[in-house]
């Protein structure tokens, strides 16, 4: 079976707008009325799709206000190295995150602090981690680009363009040879696709009917490199439906749109349906990294994108339907402010590894000292 | 028993002694399977897997395609999710289509996730030169993968190394590369029941000797070997030290040796420059440079891809002549 398809903006004109009966349509089993997000217990008058809705808000919130913050500390040079910000594509963490289970896995690449927010990491050890401290989910050995978390299932934070993908790969190929029914879900880049480990992990998932699910984050920019002058077919989910696999696109600038295919793929995927593609379009609003001074792209072009911001999206459909005072609103953001205030302070006091464990962790310790 | 009431000692080859160590491992531990090009209804691209699929299935002795990279990412996955998998590459040559899984995702893993992350993985490959195979399939880049913190390296040159390699490689939590020499397949013995878990710490000393040492790994022992032969009929009583493990190289092997002889040729079939030989050869005149009566004598490959016509073949590897000689410069 293969089906390549793309799902257009549901803003698109004459598409009629299905946003909540996908999101109806789609069991939330795992769902309580409790947010795992905003802790909040109440549940509003509004009904469940709201508090769920709320909770893709806040979620997205948290990832934005994170990176904002750290654009701040780059600048003041509390932080270093390549930091690559995720703003405007916070729609596809959040959304891929809500089909996902904790025991699946999860696989990015080094433009993953969304990818990493997104799956529970905690603000305040992904931000030890920038600060290059103990307490950082690495330990303060990989910042910004290899975040880490084992406990669940984090498999990083991979700098090298699509070296994520066989690993994604392998993980997935042992839940299949232990019949766990569990998804492994490997994020990476449009840039990605030109790289033969993309094309090879592909050619292997289909052939072993691994439970993997594919999510290419398509920004159209490959570093400064544009989508049409780095693939020679940039329908990039035919070229992933040309391996036998199940690809959609979907409009990535909408999280209730990622939310809905996500869950479809991870559906059939735990159904045995095998490995599964979904291209979400999206856009970075700011440069490839804070080195990059971003001149490859019209200022009208960053601008008409923002005009689709996943964030305003999502409040303008909630205000719409009643779902969103601006009470509530104030409420989300502070909590996220909060949070991100609390993560910078512990981090700056958190404690540097002493120099003396500098060879630590390059092998495993001796058996008798593990 | 044989009629002495020694136990009786098992005729086997390299090859044979490798696939039962695999079988074995297989046996021993659901987590571990086998995944490699042709390992499977081919038998291995040398023979070495020959029968292990009607044992163990399709599932456990897994034919992949022509993915380098793919393969060893994913064997680098599997064991990120608890399996032991043993990945056949065919040649070392073909590692560097994986080169960047090894280094940049098996080596670094464990310390990037500031421990969190140990990759329990086998990868197995040939290396070598010596069968008129030409350049593609002669080098012999095991002392690249030597430099790489993160990894160990291990050359197994004799058929118990064969045997008893493996079982130690897979209780390691960190990544294990094996370098089978091909030309050392087909190598026949005994081997001695009872199985003894080989040491994949330390380097062992294969013919103890007072006069000068001779230090290589692999393909090249068998070489020293017929060298320290030859010398000893000149009254020239040649050690030969197998490293046997090429990361972490046994410093206190290299300086034991070099305090007892004062004299050392090392032995490696890569080339000399840049290699595992101007390695130890630097550590030797780091740690032991006042123990030494000469200084130290390298045998290496010639500086040229490893040519395809015999003689050429020939006069580029490190040959038992070559060795008598360097070791007659040492002694004097
Ligand atoms: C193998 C490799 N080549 C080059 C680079 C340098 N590099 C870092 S990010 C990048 C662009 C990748 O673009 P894409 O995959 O579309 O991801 P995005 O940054 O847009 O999220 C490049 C070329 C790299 N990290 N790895």
């Amino acid at each position: 079976m293969s089906l390549a398809r793309n799902t257009r903006s549901r803003k698109a004109p004459g598409t009629p707008k299905p946003a909540k009966t996908a999101a109806k349509k789609t069991p939330t089993s795992k769902k309580s009325p409790t947010s795992k997000r905003t802790g909040r217990t109440e549940v509003p008058a509004a009904g469940p799709d709201a508090v769920h809705r709320m909770d893709l808000l806040a979620a997205m919130l948290r990832i934005r206000r994170f990176e904002e913050r750290c654009v701040e500390l780059y600048s003041a040079a509390k932080i270093r190295g390549f930091v690559h910000l995720y703003i405007g594509e916070e729609a596809v963490a959040v959304g891929v995150n809500e089909a996902l289970y904790p025991e699946d896995a999860v696989v990015s690449t080094y433009r993953e602090h969304g990818h990493a927010l997104a799956r529970g990491i905690p603000a305040e050890a992904v931000m030890a981690e920038m600060f290059g401290r103990t307490t950082g989910c690495s330990g303060g050995r990989g910042g910004s680009m290899h975040l880490f978390d084992a406990s669940r299932r984090f498999y990083g934070g991979n700098a090298i363009v699509a070296g994520g993908l066989p690993l994604a790969a392998g993980l997935a190929l042992a839940d299949r040879m232990r019949d766990q029914p569990r998804v492994t879900c490997c994020f990476f880049g449009d840039g990605a696709f030109a790289e033969g480990e993309f094309h090879e992990t592909a050619n292997l998932a289909v052939l072993w009917n691994l439970p993997l699910l594919l999510v290419c984050e398509n920004n159209l920019y490959a570093m400064g490199t544009a989508l049409e002058r780095h693939e020679a077919q940039t329908d990039l989910a035919m070229r992933a439906a040309s391996y036998g696999m199940v690809a959609w696109a979907v409009d990535g600038m909408d999280v209730e749109a990622v939310e809905h295919a996500a869950r479809r793929a991870t559906e059939a995927i735990r159904g045995g349906a095998g490995p599964h593609f979904l291209e979400a379009r999206t856009y970075r609003f700011r440069a490839h990294s804070m080195y990059d001074p971003d001149r490859y792209r019209d200022k009208e072009e960053i601008e008409r994108w923002k005009t689709r911001d996943p964030v305003n999206q999502l409040m303008d459909r909630m205000r719409e339907d009643d779902e969103l005072g601006d009470e509530e609103l104030t409420g989300i953001e502070h909590r996220v402010t909060d949070e991100v205030d609390r993560a910078v302070e512990t981090a700056e006091q958190a404690p540097e590894e002493p120099v003396e464990d500098l060879l630590l962790h390059v092998t495993s310790a001796p058996a008798e000292a593990r | 028993m044989s009629a002495d009431g020694q136990p009786e000692k098992a005729k086997t080859t390299y090859r044979e002694a490798m696939r039962e160590a695999l079988r074995e491992a297989l046996s021993a531990d659901d987590r571990v399977f086998l995944m490699g090009e042709d390992v499977g209804r081919y038998g291995g691209c040398f023979g070495v897997s020959l029968g292990l699929l009607e044992e163990f299935g399709p599932e456990r002795v897994r034919d992949t395609p022509l993915s380098e990279s793919a393969f060893v990412g994913a064997g680098i996955g599997a064991a990120l999710a608890g399996m032991r998998p043993i990945v056949e590459i065919m040649t070392v040559n073909f590692s560097l289509l994986a080169l960047d899984q090894i280094v940049n995702n098996a080596a670094t893993l464990l310390h990037m996730s500031g421990g969190q992350l140990p990759v329990p993985l086998v990868i197995r490959m040939t290396t070598g030169a010596g069968r008129q195979l030409a350049a593609q399939h002669s080098h012999s880049l095991e002392g690249w993968y030597a430099h790489i913190p993160g990894i160990r390296v291990l050359a197994p040159a004799t058929i118990e190394d064969a045997r008893h390699m493996l079982a130690p490689a897979l209780a390691e939590p960190d990544p294990v590369l094996i370098f089978e020499h091909g030309s050392l397949y087909n190598a026949a013995g005994e081997l001695s029941p009872p199985a003894t878990a080989v040491d994949i710490d330390h380097a062992t000393i294969r013919r103890p000797g007072t006069d000068i040492s001779l230090i290589t790994y692999g393909g090249s022992l068998p070489k020293a070997l017929a060298a320290a032969d030859e010398l000893s009929t000149e009254g020239i009583n040649a050690e030969v030290v197998d490293l046997r493990t090429l990361r972490p190289l046994d410093d206190e092997a290299i300086t034991a040796t070099v305090a007892r002889t004062h004299r050392a040729v090392i032995v490696d079939e890569a080339w000399r420059t840049g290699s595992l030989a101007a390695e130890i050869s630097a550590r030797i005149a780091e740690e032991s440079f006042y123990e030494l009566d000469a200084p130290v004598e390298r045998v290496c490959s010639a500086e040229v891809p490893i040519p395809y016509a015999r003689r050429l073949e020939e006069a580029a590897l490190p040959q038992t002549a070559d060795i008598v000689a360097a070791a007659h410069r040492a002694v004097g």
